[in-house]
């Protein structure tokens, strides 16, 4: 399996029935391929779709109905369209229950950076800071280094936040790492691999609690 | 009552500096006809308050690289290379909002209101000191209402009156600028006879409504993007 797909595949089990979640542009949009068909499961899109699903039928295309990523998608019984004013106050009021969202990087405080790069990247705020600092759940979906072998998992992030002490979560192809208030908790492994090793490409300090070695 | 004008009539309202809400989350909802009347008549030094810039070479992104725009209120543009190198290059001016404080900004101005209190970005480098206010024990964040001299809409039907509905994801911005600009010009492709629309689903009411343009077709531009089609 690669990188992405076990990143993407592990992501799919934090979705539990009954959920209302809004999976972010890049590799959480890819996580909804991997939901089972019935499940009982609202797609938020911040373009004001709740119940969106996996992308239409070529035939049952629709060119005014996209998600936020700009894929036409197809929607599920019982779902609804709105304006961009309720979409957000939807966000805001805490009615989401779990946001997956990519990262440049992400600390042990749980701060979050993925909007800007100063100098390089800077196409705009977009949904995401409303969504990591109101969603009461925040799964980050990332590499555990960057394209070119740097560290994306920081002591303390160095671009501008998006959210402070946001994230619950962190998966990458290497781990599933909680925040909590104690550091960052290495609750999976995803691969086989040391705690040395993992340690040794993430820059904040790792916790490895008992019974992860036993598992 | 009745709104309907010549595309022409309607585009030519727009004077050089205007500032112009545009509806749309990406192609839904982009009145690609306005657009390009707009293109046609050649009106410059606009202030465009729209979501995204459209895609390179579609909607607003011809009126930005027609040069006729000087700002671009807008939330995220990552789809549009060629705005973003014009952005850098410091030709175009682009204000930045998170999307739902951008709508409800919008919003505010369409309810008759000056502005509102957040907390989203309060500790960001979106937020100047000179935003914030401390109230009663807590610290907010003054948001000022957006409005704007014109909105230019799509909707999927309306009525001679004015009153609109839109469709799918298609609604986005356009409820909340046809409240917010002064003068709202609106395009459908589907017009019918006062009384013909069900009262009660109505997204918009005439009253906001200023001119309405029906258009004989609607374009390959309303229609399925083949690069957004994944196989």
């Amino acid at each position: 399996m690669s990188d992405i797909n076990r990143i993407i595949s592990r992501a799919a089990r934090e979705i539990q029935p009954g959920n209302i979640v809004n999976l972010g542009i890049g590799l959480p949009t890819q996580v909804i391929h991997h939901l089972p068909e019935d499940m009982d499961v609202l797609i938020h899109t911040e373009n004001g779709v709740l119940g969106a699903w996996k992308q239409a039928q070529p035939e049952q295309m629709d060119p005014f109905l996209i998600d936020s990523a700009g894929a036409y998608i197809a929607t599920r019984p019982g779902s609804a369209f709105f304006d961009s004013a309720v979409s957000f106050a939807m966000i805001r009021r805490g009615k989401l229950d779990l946001t997956m969202i990519g990262a440049f990087e992400v600390d042990q405080q749980g701060n979050l950076a993925n909007w800007k790069i100063p100098g390089k990247f800077s196409p705009g705020i977009g949904g995401a800071m409303e969504l990591a600092q109101k969603t009461p759940r925040i799964v980050v979906l990332t590499t555990h280094c960057d394209k070119k072998g740097a560290p994306k998992v920081l002591k303390h992030c160095r671009l501008p936040l998006t959210a402070a002490a946001c994230i619950s979560r962190i998966i990458t192809e290497k781990a599933v790492i909680d925040v909590t208030p104690e550091g960052l908790v290495v609750r999976e492994k995803l691969e086989p691999i040391s705690n040395e090793a993992l340690q040794a490409i993430t820059e904040a300090e790792l916790i490895f609690p008992p019974e992860l070695e036993a598992s | 009552m009745n709104k309907q004008q010549t595309i022409e009539q309607a585009i030519a309202q727009i004077p050089d500096g205007a500032s112009i809400m545009v509806g749309g989350f990406g192609s839904p909802g982009t009145p690609f006809a306005l657009i390009d009347e707009l293109l046609k008549q050649g009106q410059k030094h606009l202030t465009l308050i729209k979501n995204d810039a459209n895609e390179m070479g579609i909607g607003i992104s011809k009126l930005i690289e027609n040069g006729q725009v000087d700002k671009l209120v807008s939330t995220h543009i990552g789809l549009n290379r060629r705005v973003i190198e014009l952005m850098n290059e410091g030709v175009l001016e682009v204000e930045f909002h998170p999307q739902g404080i951008f709508a409800e900004k919008i919003r505010t101005a369409g309810a008759g209101s000056f502005g509102f209190l957040s907390d989203i970005g309060l500790e960001s480098e979106i937020t100047k000191p000179e935003d914030l206010l401390d109230w009663k024990g807590a610290r907010y964040k003054v948001e000022m209402a957006l409005g704007a001299d014109f909105a230019l809409i799509h909707a999927a039907q309306a009525d001679t009156f004015g009153n609109l509905v839109y469709q799918g994801s298609a609604i986005n911005f356009s409820p909340l600028m046809a409240m917010a600009a002064n003068q709202v010009i609106v395009e459908t492709a589907h017009c019918r006879a006062p009384g013909e629309l069900e009262p009660a689903c109505i997204h918009t009411p005439s009253a906001f409504v200023s001119s309405l343009v029906v258009l004989p077709a609607l374009t390959n531009d309303y229609g399925i993007m083949e690069h957004h089609v994944r196989h």
